[in-house]
């Protein structure tokens, strides 16, 4: 009985103590003057700004991740082959890069001296300290999370059905719409979320391409991380409770996402930790 | 024709799904496509650069005082956190699984909170707390204990997400036997639980390391930035980059890809081990 509560106590007061007091006091402190002040500063222009940048992020990454991801999960599951294991230790990568060296590569890449930097600027494209950059970076650290939560998914459906279907004359994207994409959907629907949440906060990739120009080039993490070093406590801590609601909401939907990616035959994605320990058991795929 | 949508009835009836509206070539080619140009010519760049000066000016940046001293604080911060996690990683596993406790959904789903809250968000939140204005008169803003404070944070699903599975799965009985036959609580952990869960334990040390190493978000407030006292690595190479030094920067980075490329390596054949057995 004590050993019950002594390993509660631990539990909970190591939960307690690093995640929830912060996250609480963060939450005090935006809102110690009433509502006031955190909703001025999100209204100004510079926020506002941050805000509709972050969003333009998500509307161009997580889609373009999504269909390479499933694309790429039909290759690796439903087509042998002997450089499946070298795409799927590539795909890996991001997860295992530092964000800043993520954001140093693609400085590199398209600097002034970079390999693209000066053909791109003769053609009168600018890709770094812009928002071409900001997106590639965007796409690079969240490109992972679809094909890892839609390869174990994939798998355990078999090809039963999808045969089924193409031996009734359904064409290839008959069959993908009509059996494939059902089956796989609340797997598709998790490895989204999760990219979603990871381009909504990405921070060190894209402080470097992005220059962080405020009104410009400024998304809402680069935002708070200005404002705190202005001294301009509301607006940093407005922003991060913005940021903060939506990862609560991403929260909410991982949980259901998870439970029925579940329950429709997927393997158990309890969170991204489970994505992340899945990501090497691809032994199937190769 | 293999692929093609008007010849899919006529596949061997093993070969299932074709991927819709293009050849498996077609996709390999598209998908090697996508990968070069978000993934790996980027990081070649960066290889590329650091050799730029040759071996000598590389291995200059690499072992400079300054590069050295935020490598081992980043390696012993990051192994400090590992450890720390591991053991209440494992603890928070086992009463989500086994202790039959109200309202465990919802612990279930906050242990996800630090893959979901951005990174800077949560350097912020740990600085409002234990930083300067305390509430609790507990501040170690610009400190090394800020640094693990902030790594525990963000690397805190990684164990008891590996970990959660393996204990559902367990067998009781073999614990039941165990006691059974005599043994005390603390020999059932150490001799029967505690084997089982290991791989998942490595597992996730190992993830998060990873993660551990290449951090930045969360430390960029919380840490100060303090050249030989609170820099780490990822902070480093920033400080490089914007004073010029890009070639430096991309030295010390190809040290960091080599160190994270060894861990995905040694997850994977873990990981294929584990699955042999």
């Amino acid at each position: 009985m004590t050993a019950k509560w002594g390993l509660r106590g631990l539990a909970f007061g190591y939960l307690g103590l690093l995640l929830l007091a912060p996250v609480a006091m963060i939450f005090y402190k935006t809102f110690e003057h009433g509502l006031g002040p955190p909703v001025d500063a999100m209204t100004s222009p510079d926020a506002l700004h941050a805000i509709w940048l972050t969003l333009l992020m998500v509307a161009v990454a997580v889609p373009l991740n999504t269909v390479f991801g499933v694309g790429c999960a039909l290759l690796l599951v439903r087509h042998r082959w002997s450089g499946n294991a070298v795409i799927d230790g590539i795909i890996n990568l991001p997860f295992a890069i530092s964000p800043i060296v993520i954001g140093l590569s693609l400085y590199l890449l398209y600097g002034t001296g970079g390999w693209f930097g000066p053909t791109l600027s003769e053609w009168g494209v600018k890709v770094l300290f812009s928002t071409p950059g900001m997106i590639l970076a965007s796409i690079f650290v969240s490109l992972p999370f679809v094909v890892r939560e839609t390869v174990p998914v994939l798998q355990e459906i078999g090809t039963e059905q999808e045969q089924a279907a193409s031996t009734l004359g359904a064409s290839a994207w008959q069959t993908f719409w009509r059996v494939t994409l059902p089956a796989i959907r609340w797997g598709v629907a998790y490895g989204v979320v999760l990219t979603t949440a990871r381009v909504l906060g990405e921070f060190g990739a894209v402080t470097i391409v992005s220059g962080s120009i405020s009104g410009q080039t400024e998304t809402l993490p680069l935002f708070v991380a200005r404002a705190f070093e202005n001294f301009d406590e509301q607006g940093a801590y407005a922003g991060a409770i913005v940021l903060a609601l939506l990862a609560l909401t991403t929260l909410l939907l991982m949980s259901v996402g998870g439970r029925k990616a579940k329950a429709s035959g997927g393997s158990t994605p309890v969170g991204p930790g489970e994505v992340a320990i899945s990501m090497s058991s691809a032994k199937e795929v190769s | 024709m293999e692929g093609h949508p008007a010849t899919i009835s006529t596949a061997p009836p093993r070969a299932g799904l074709r991927l819709p509206g293009v050849g498996a070539g077609l996709g390999r080619g598209l998908v090697g496509l996508y990968l070069s140009l978000i993934v790996l010519l980027p990081l070649a760049a960066v290889l590329d650069e650091s050799l730029s000066g040759g071996l000598g000016a590389f291995w200059d940046s690499v072992s400079g005082a300054q590069s050295v001293a935020a490598l081992k604080l980043t390696v012993i911060s990051s192994l400090i956190v590992v450890a720390i996690n591991a053991f209440f990683g494992t603890i928070i596993a086992w009463v989500l699984v086994r202790d039959e406790l109200p309202g465990k959904g919802a612990v279930n789903a906050l242990i996800d909170l630090p893959f979901a809250l951005p990174t800077i968000v949560a350097g912020l939140t740990l600085l409002t707390l234990y930083g300067a204005e305390s509430p609790i008169g507990l501040d170690i803003a610009f400190t090394r204990v800020a640094i693990v404070v902030a790594l525990c944070f963000v690397t805190l699903p990684f164990v008891t997400r590996a970990v959660q599975p393996l204990l559902m799965e367990m067998d009781r009985e073999m614990e039941d036997a165990a006691t059974s036959l005599g043994a005390g609580g603390f020999t059932v952990f150490r001799r029967i639980i505690f084997p089982n869960l290991l791989p998942g334990i490595l597992a996730g040390v190992l993830l998060a390391f990873a993660r551990a190493l290449g951090e930045y978000g969360s430390l960029i407030l919380i840490s100060g930035n303090i050249p030989f006292k609170t820099e780490v690595s990822s902070v480093f190479i920033r400080s490089q980059i914007e004073s010029g030094d890009v070639s430096g920067a991309a030295a010390v980075s190809v040290v960091l890809l080599a160190i994270s490329l060894a861990l995905l390596v040694a997850v994977s054949l873990f990981a294929r081990r584990g699955a042999r057995k």
